[in-house]
């Protein structure tokens, strides 16, 4: 402390603290202008220069980007094979979400209402861990449980309910040759991965339900799942729209799952890294690109109305 | 106020919670288990036998060292990076209201809310427009974008909780704007910074998607690890390694919790 007190206002940089200490418009341009440049010309940048290239065409000729302005590769995102791939991912992104929010509930629930303490640290560890676990590692570990000769084969044989398994794995489209080459493994990985996303918000929520409100309900005569319907759940709700907004986006948006446990058919992420990679069309992974954020910007206006942004 | 009654879980919603729980630590724990299997060839379970034997091969091998230091390489510049643009982004926000103030939080947050798909693809076309090659600078460049919101976030929510009054004391005290920030705001929010600067060295450790894009040659541990995912060829080595990935993010998880948790947001909760 006494450095501080002694020390007179000397030297260069001194002076240039005191200066800039007492113009605020200075100093908060100072401390704005490295991180906001950054931001804007690293990050905005590239995603202007991103969304430019989907506006190019590709020369099915030569193969090479056609620098002019055209809305054809915008036009080939209509084609069937596309629009399966967009569906696709819709479609498994929805699924997703719900089995995340059904199964997030009573994580939340318990946790916000319930536990107390030693045991709400350790709650809220037990889902932080598994969030900020290494995301590779969490599908690793799913290689190894859904794998034929994995722990669910085992389970499910010495439970002599290996019949149940393969009439899983028998229905069209969703089962296949084993569960880490199905939709059905693609699906229980992605939940397991974005369901932390769902726990937090809806947890936050629930937290904020005040305690009187559900006395006042039973006061009323409400028995304990009328309360549930008409109080806890719509004051929960925008923690789940909240939720809802990470665990829809990070399915969209995820193209190694898919590639690591699923079938070969394609979700929009690995669409756009064929393009882009191997294919080398730039313009289709861009205006691929664009579908994502088309779809996050309406999920988000609709979000916000239910005032989702709250509960974050 | 809570009645005596209701501060009792039904037995149904105990066991729901707790198999939730289970559902998430389950299969992370699978992974210790194989990391001693002595099978190679199969993820066959149960493992036919225990060994300690692939640590110390996955410990000599070159490919998976090389990687190592080129992730911890990577993680720690890009989290120094992150925490001065974080905290000066931090102390603008919090100290004074100016136009545009709303939008700087949206825009340090769209790196880490669009899927990192886009953020990488964007980067990696922006590079190829200007002709700059793939090296480890293109991948610090990257992590250290969506790094910049973890530290943002823990210090906003500190530098709040830092009143002004306490630094103008320090001025009126005749200290000059380094000494104020050296001696009263950087104590008051080094807890804060260090945890944030834990979660963007976790989080930089650990991401693949944005890196897949932006690096060329270079292969950091989880680049190292989706190669053999997509093409098992060394499967006691990957388990191997995956153990060790979750034991260099969870410590400095752990940590960031333990600093913070006394306050009124604690971190991660923003991954």
């Amino acid at each position: 402390m006494s450095a501080v007190l002694n020390s007179g206002n000397q030297g260069v940089t001194g002076r240039l603290a005191d200066r800039l200490w007492r113009q605020p418009p200075v100093l908060l341009l100072s401390l704005l202008a490295l991180p906001l440049g950054w931001l804007i010309i690293v990050y905005i940048g590239s995603l202007v220069a991103l969304l430019w290239q989907s506006f190019y065409s590709i020369d099915e000729m030569s193969g090479l980007v056609v620098p002019e302005f055209t809305l054809k590769t915008y036009g080939e995102l209509f084609t069937p094979s596309n629009l399966d791939i967009i569906l696709r991912t819709l479609l498994m992104s929805a699924a997703v979400t719900v089995a995340c929010a059904i199964l997030a509930f009573p994580i939340a629930y318990f946790a916000a209402r319930y536990a107390k303490g030693k045991w709400k640290a350790l709650f809220y560890l037990g889902v932080m861990m598994p969030l900020w676990s290494s995301y590779l590692v969490k599908v690793y570990a799913w290689k190894l449980i859904l794998a034929k000769e994995g722990i669910v084969t085992w389970i499910f044989a010495k439970l002599h309910l290996t019949f149940l398994l393969d009439a899983l794995l028998s229905v069209p489209v969703i089962g296949g040759n084993s569960l880490s080459i199905s939709y059905i493994g693609t699906f229980l990985v992605f939940v397991y991965v974005w369901i932390p996303f769902m726990i937090l918000p809806v947890q936050a929520a629930l937290e904020r339900v005040p305690g009187n409100l559900i006395e006042a309900s039973a006061d009323l005569g409400a028995n304990s799942s009328q309360t549930f319907r008409n109080v806890i759940f719509p004051l929960a709700l925008p923690g789940i729209v909240a939720g809802s907004i990470f665990t829809f986006s990070l399915t969209m948006g995820d193209y190694i799952i898919p590639q690591i446990i699923g079938s070969s058919r394609l979700f929009i992420g690995q669409a756009v890294y064929a393009q882009q990679g191997t294919a080398g069309n730039i313009p289709l992974a861009a205006a691929l690109t664009v579908v994502p954020v088309v779809i996050m910007g309406i999920y988000l206006t609709v979000a916000k109305r239910m005032g989702a942004f709250d509960a974050l | 106020m809570r009645s005596d009654k209701e501060s009792q879980a039904p037995v149904w919603l105990k066991l729901a919670a707790a198999g939730g729980l289970a559902f998430l630590h389950l299969p992370i724990l699978l992974i210790f288990l194989y990391a001693f299997t002595t099978e190679d060839k199969s993820y066959v379970f149960p493992p036919p036998g225990l060994t300690t034997q692939w640590f110390a091969i996955a410990w000599n091998r070159p490919d998976v060292r090389e990687a190592l230091w080129l992730s911890v390489k990577v993680a720690s510049i890009a989290t120094i990076i992150a925490m001065v643009l974080g905290t000066m982004l931090a102390a603008a926000v919090s100290r004074s209201k100016f136009f545009g103030r709303e939008t700087i939080s949206l825009l340090v947050i769209l790196p880490i809310a669009l899927p990192g798909i886009i953020t990488g693809i964007s980067l990696r076309s922006a590079f190829g427009l200007m002709d700059i090659p793939f090296s480890i600078w293109t991948v610090i460049l990257g992590h250290a974008t969506f790094c910049i919101v973890v530290v943002y976030n823990n210090a906003v929510a500190r530098f709040r909780r830092v009143s002004g009054s306490l630094i103008e004391a320090s001025m009126d005290l005749g200290a000059d704007g380094f000494q104020t920030f050296r001696h009263v705001i950087l104590p008051n929010i080094s807890t804060a910074l260090l945890a944030g600067g834990m979660l963007a060295f976790a989080l930089s450790f650990d991401e693949v998607i944005v890196t897949t894009f932006t690096s060329g040659q270079q292969q950091t541990l989880p680049i190292w690890m989706l190669e053999e995912l997509v093409r098992p060829r060394q499967r006691p080595v990957t388990n191997v390694v995956a153990i060790a990935v979750v034991i260099v993010t969870l410590i400095p998880i752990l940590a960031a919790f333990y600093l913070t948790r006394d306050g009124d947001q604690v971190a991660g909760q923003g991954k």
